[in-house]
């Protein structure tokens, strides 16, 4: 049992990754990934909102109405990203504004509703929580990695600290302006999944 | 025949079980850079026999480049002596300041491309093709001459990936890498790529020693028609459309003389390399839009009222519509395609360079798109040709 739950938190990370390989929640994965900072808070939020989602719909799942489970999900899923949103203005202001709207948008993201109908409806609590989480974490490793790249070439910095130094810039050296733009963010998703797929072959669709 | 007896013999080291067996297309790649092979097309099967390949073509199309290459030098120098107000600088002066400015260019151009090429070549274990050889020397001709070496070597590798290796390689890309490659560095690095101090070779130290002639500004005459206010007579006062058709005007390497630009056109045209459909029907675009304009020219948008002729003679139109809208590749393959192809090109090209004042150029863009477009409009042309001849069809009633 131990090692099913295991497997549920797992696979997410890597060969089940929801933006790789589901390629589910690429559009927040293009808005929020020019600083690393945003994409932290977006990542631990999205995870927290969907670990708790999965595990409040897996406990009604037996009492909800199958014609008006959306709308019942996505109340779950409304009252979780309003209490996100809440603690971000609360604790991290500075990134709540700089996130703006995708804090509200995380309602939207394709990675929690397909979370909770392909999973939390039909299995119980606790591998269900423990799914959502694995998902989360898997969309947020992939968000980080992201922001990384973008920060650093596009911004010279990494969680703000200025890490190339100055005198490259003396040298002529100059930020990308291009890796800053939403077009680059899908490139290097792109790469990222290039380089998944070259070393998991099983990933690769049959022609 | 002494180096194709050298090639010979090297070419033991890499076959079959020798030493550098791994190296194989690597090497095959410089061979039929040097030589044609036997044959430029299998034995067997359904192929097109012709006595040369794509890379034979490619170098007519480098020949056909090499007028408005050469003037671009000279222009250089040009433009770099004129802004210190040395207009009597002599021609080999001018000439070689040119060509020591354009030639780091060419050869980062050449190695950052070329070396991601060799790169997949050696991965991959298969020949090149085309390769590199055109867009190499396009480079250099369409970006500010200013611009740093790294910078184009940097967008010239990551056009090379992901706008040619990731499509499968030469004939497979969507877009055309030269083009793509300025796409990269415009957007990547806008100072380096546009304003007025990029287009005059060392301006900036110019501008610093306080050199600058009177009346200088390095502003290319495309930008000071975008900067006109009240109306074109300073433009005109200062650019005419005979000094931007000859091309003795800041710009990039290749784009100023539309003459040069137009032998180039003659000999790709007479080869039958460089299609004479999508470089009219480009012009054409271009004038229609141009007319347009200046049929719906407001009070506010000075810019709107340019003769729609000067268009075609300025900026980087007429190389784009000669050397770039007519690859092979990116460009429409059905016949008919190709009118609509150019046509567009020009028109959407005159409309961004007019009405959106962040983008003073629009071939680059207009170019790109209509490349994304290419497979789009062969589609509907085909469909058509099938209903057309459907319609011929009479189903007879048993």
């Amino acid at each position: 049992m131990a090692n099913k739950n295991l497997k549920l938190f797992v696979n997410p990370l890597n060969i089940d990754n929801p933006i790789l390989v589901q390629i589910l929640g690429i559009c927040s994965a293009l808005a929020i990934t020019v600083q690393l900072k945003a994409a932290f808070v977006m990542a631990v939020s999205v995870t927290l909102v969907t670990g708790f989602a999965n595990l409040i719909i897996s406990l009604l799942r037996n009492s909800i109405p199958s014609r008006i489970r959306i709308i019942v999900q996505l109340v779950v899923i409304a009252s979780l990203v309003i209490i996100v949103d809440q603690i971000l203005k609360a604790y991290v202001y500075d990134v709540s504004k700089q996130l703006s709207v995708f804090v509200g948008l995380i309602i939207t993201n394709c990675i929690i509703m397909g979370r909770l109908e392909a999973f939390a409806m039909g299995n119980k609590p606790l591998p269900s929580f423990i799914d959502g989480i694995g998902n989360g974490v898997g969309y947020g490793i992939i968000l980080i990695i992201v922001a990384f790249i973008r920060e650093l070439f596009g911004a010279g910095t990494i969680w703000g600290i200025k890490v190339i130094p100055q005198s490259f810039y003396e040298m002529g050296y100059q930020n990308n302006g291009l890796i800053i733009l939403p077009p680059m963010a899908l490139i290097i998703v792109g790469v990222l999944i290039w380089v998944q797929r070259s070393k998991m072959k099983e990933l690769i669709e049959k022609k | 025949m002494g180096l194709k007896n050298y090639v010979a013999n090297l070419k033991k080291n890499f076959e079959k079980g020798a030493k550098y067996e791994k190296w194989m297309p690597v090497f095959e790649s410089f061979e039929t850079f040097l030589f044609v092979l036997g044959e430029t097309a299998p034995k067997k099967g359904a192929h097109i026999r012709d006595a040369i390949d794509l890379k034979r073509t490619m170098s007519v199309v480098i020949i056909a480049l090499l007028p408005a290459l050469i003037f671009g030098m000279w222009n250089l120098g040009y433009q770099h002596y004129l802004a210190q107000g040395m207009s009597d600088a002599s021609f080999w002066n001018e000439f070689n300041h040119g060509l020591w400015k354009t030639i780091p260019l060419i050869i980062v151009a050449y190695a950052a491309g070329l070396g991601t090429e060799f790169l997949f070549v050696y991965i991959k274990q298969k020949e090149i093709e085309e390769g590199f050889l055109v867009s190499g020397l396009l480079i250099p001709m369409i970006v500010p001459v200013d611009v740093p070496l790294w910078m184009v070597a940097v967008s010239s590798i990551l056009a090379v990936v992901f706008g040619k290796e990731v499509f499968g390689g030469t004939g497979m890309n969507v877009f055309n890498p030269a083009l793509l490659t300025r796409a990269i560095l415009f957007f990547a690095y806008p100072t380096k790529m546009s304003g007025t101090i990029v287009w005059t070779s060392d301006f900036d130290e110019i501008m610093a020693n306080g050199k600058l002639a009177d009346g200088i500004t390095g502003a290319t005459p495309l930008g000071d028609a975008a900067a006109a206010i009240g109306n074109l007579d300073a433009y005109h006062a200062k650019w005419s459309a005979f000094d931007a058709f000859m091309g003795w005007i800041p710009g990039s390497v290749g784009e100023t003389s539309t003459l040069m630009i137009l032998l180039g056109a003659i000999i790709i045209i007479a080869t039958g390399i460089g299609n004479w459909k999508i470089i009219l029907s480009v012009f054409l675009g271009g004038a229609a839009m141009g007319l347009l304009l200046n049929t719906f020219a407001t009070e506010t948008n000075v810019y709107m009222t340019l003769p729609w002729w000067e268009h075609l003679v300025l900026g980087g139109f007429a190389f784009g519509a000669v050397f770039m809208a007519t690859d092979p590749v990116t460009a429409t393959q059905t016949e008919k395609g190709k009118w609509f192809y150019g046509f567009l090109i020009g028109f959407i090209a005159i409309l961004v360079r007019v009405l959106n004042p962040a983008y003073p150029e629009g071939m680059m863009l207009a170019i790109l798109l209509m490349n994304a477009f290419a497979p789009l409009i062969d589609h509907y042309i085909v469909k058509a040709h099938i209903s057309k001849r459907l319609s011929r069809v009479k189903v007879k009633q048993a």
